[in-house]
């Protein structure tokens, strides 16, 4: 029975004409080369052995191989690196500290983005797509700039502390620089526009009379907000969670830039790994493992999302 | 009530767009300092502009970072076009499920990941490092990023008006580009743009892509900006802002004039059976 439903599904896939093979053929093959194979040989390179050599790991397969030779060279499959991996607190302190960053700084956004959004969704009309424009444009300027201009902030003798002591708040200029504390503040401002955008798009689209009904059943609006405006939004709040929580837990450029040497971030582990410790087996590893838990997340948002489908249909 | 919850609403508002603009005005403003100090104002100046003139190796990783933008951009538009009409109108072919994870992943993959994967890549196959292997990260970057965007518009225009084209004789290929193409336009414009000002931005996929000789401008503003603030960092990034200020300002205007006159198409059909009475 279930064969028999298999086939059938199967048959509705169908063969491609030449003409359209065309069209696929080029994004196909750009694919295939530049990104499914990288990451293919850095799936093989994971298990295998670190030389002091360039390329710095000894190659497992050759071209050239026979079937009993890649048989053999099986036997020297190593899971050394994902040992290492388990064993060297430095990754994994990376791995947890770099998810609680990443969800320290997704909560942030949130309840920062949230009263936002909510302000530009109910804004008039007319002012809505000026509103959104200018919450959209930092997105086109540059990520590197924009983090950068928070050095000049956040620095002992920088313009947050000079005003803070010029007001006699402190005495002496508080350390914010190169703290954890500063990644946060890097990553919530960096990504807050990722957060708004859908936020605004499921807040905008609400039909104002579902409140006013909760309204006229006598719902206060603090009620009416939590138990219509609030789970109407859900599907922009998990959306832009996951914009923002997925690359902030590979970031880079941030923790390198705000943080200080005890910030521990996986992105920066491993490109330390890489590019000082030539250590490719090592990096490559902690590269399949990072990808492998940025697909928890994702798998879960997917899986939610069809069960909603097949609640609605 | 009412007045209080509008007026929070404004306050939100202000409070949010100070925010998101206030770093990029102080860093601006900061760039026409003559003071070396962040915190002292030494008078108003453009020193630093000039200085940026003659510094022969920012401004030819200027040079660098944009032919890689123009060039990678143009690839990544056209493949993402390809790979968003099979996505489209290509039915449910047989390998479309790995091809629409292969085109998608790079868009949560960190980019770190996918440096690291490239440059392995390269090494293993001893491709040399340089301005190519760059552009081939960086469309292999942005490709997903102009597909989804093509995707999203094809979608909405109705595969039904090109089959009536193909009904009136048209060749598929012809009926694509005479129906759908005019419409997808825009769409287009804005991925190009989009992978333009990815490229030009990014800093990890060129470290691990490029080689010697074709440093991008953000490498050189990064290796900068670790030693700390730099009055020629400010300036070279004001007028990155600037660039980007006025071409979103261009843009918006074209859209508003736009909507504007497709604004006045739609009243004029609306008033014509007025007219006809």
């Amino acid at each position: 029975m279930r064969r028999a439903q298999r086939r059938r599904r199967m048959s509705v896939r169908r063969r491609l004409s030449l003409g359209e093979r065309l069209v696929i053929a080029a994004p196909y093959l750009w694919i295939g080369a530049f990104f499914l194979a990288p990451m293919a040989l850095i799936a093989k390179i994971s298990v295998s052995q670190s030389v002091l050599a360039r390329p710095p790991y000894r190659p497992i397969f050759e071209f050239s191989d026979s079937l009993a030779d890649i048989w053999a060279k099986a036997q020297t499959f190593t899971f050394e690196a994902y040992r290492a991996l388990v064993s060297d607190t430095l990754y994994l302190e990376s791995y947890l500290s770099s998810l609680t960053i990443a969800a320290v700084s997704t909560l942030i956004t949130l309840i920062i983005a949230y009263p936002f959004a909510l302000a530009m969704a109910r804004a008039p009309e007319r002012l809505r797509p000026l509103l959104m424009g200018l919450a959209a444009a930092p997105f086109w300027t540059s990520f590197l700039i924009r983090v950068y201009a928070w050095i000049a902030l956040l620095k002992d003798e920088g313009l947050i502390n000079n005003a803070l002591m010029a007001l006699g708040l402190i005495t002496a200029p508080l350390q914010m620089f190169a703290t954890t504390g500063a990644v946060v503040v890097g990553i919530v401002y960096s990504y807050l526009p990722f957060m708004l955008l859908p936020l605004y798009a499921a807040l905008e689209r609400q039909d104002p009379s579902l409140r006013e009904a909760a309204a006229d059943l006598g719902a206060s609006p603090a009620q009416a907000f939590l138990r219509v405006t609030l789970p109407l939004s859900r599907e922009g709040v998990v959306a832009g969670a996951l914009l923002v929580f997925i690359p902030a837990v590979g970031e880079f450029v941030i923790p390198d830039l705000l943080g200080g040497s005890e910030t521990l971030m996986i992105g920066r582990t491993l490109w330390n790994d890489f590019f000082s410790n030539h250590d490719w087996p090592a990096a490559s590893a902690a590269a399949i493992v990072l990808v492998a838990v940025l697909m928890i997340p994702l798998l879960l948002w997917e899986r939610a999302r069809l069960a909603d489908e097949a609640d609605a249909g | 009530m009412n007045a209080v919850v509008s007026w929070a609403r404004r306050a939100t508002l202000f409070v949010g767009f100070i925010f998101l603009y206030a770093p990029i005005v102080i860093l601006a403003v900061m760039s026409f300092n003559a003071s070396r100090l962040v915190s002292v104002w030494g008078g108003f100046s453009t020193k630093w502009y000039a200085a940026l003139l003659e510094n022969e190796q920012l401004l030819h990783s200027a040079k660098i970072s944009l032919a890689a933008a123009l060039t990678s951009a143009t690839i990544a538009t056209f493949l993402g076009l390809l790979a968003a009409i099979s996505l489209t109108r290509f039915g449910r072919f047989r390998t479309r499920f790995l091809f629409f994870g292969a085109v998608h992943a790079p868009l949560v993959l960190p980019e770190v990941v996918l440096g690291l994967a490239l440059l392995t890549c390269f090494v293993a196959f001893g491709v040399g490092r340089g301005f190519i292997t760059l552009v081939i990260g960086h469309v292999t970057l942005t490709m997903c990023f102009t597909t989804v965007a093509i995707l999203a518009a094809l979608r909405d225009s109705d595969p039904a008006l090109e089959e009536a084209a193909m009904d009136l004789g048209a060749t598929p290929l012809g009926a694509f580009v005479r129906v759908a193409l005019p419409q997808i336009a825009p769409a287009i414009v804005t991925a190009y743009l989009l992978a333009f000002t990815l490229s030009l931005d990014d800093l990890v996929i060129a470290s691990f892509a490029t080689g010697p000789g074709a440093t991008t401008l953000p490498m050189r503003i990064y290796s900068q900006v670790r030693l700390g603030v730099s009055p020629q960092i400010n300036a070279i990034s004001t007028l990155l802002l600037a660039l980007v200020a006025v071409a979103l300002g261009l843009a918006a205007l074209v859209s508003s004039r736009r909507a504007r006159r497709d604004g006045q198409v739609v009243t004029s059909l609306a008033r014509a059976p007025d007219n006809a009475s």
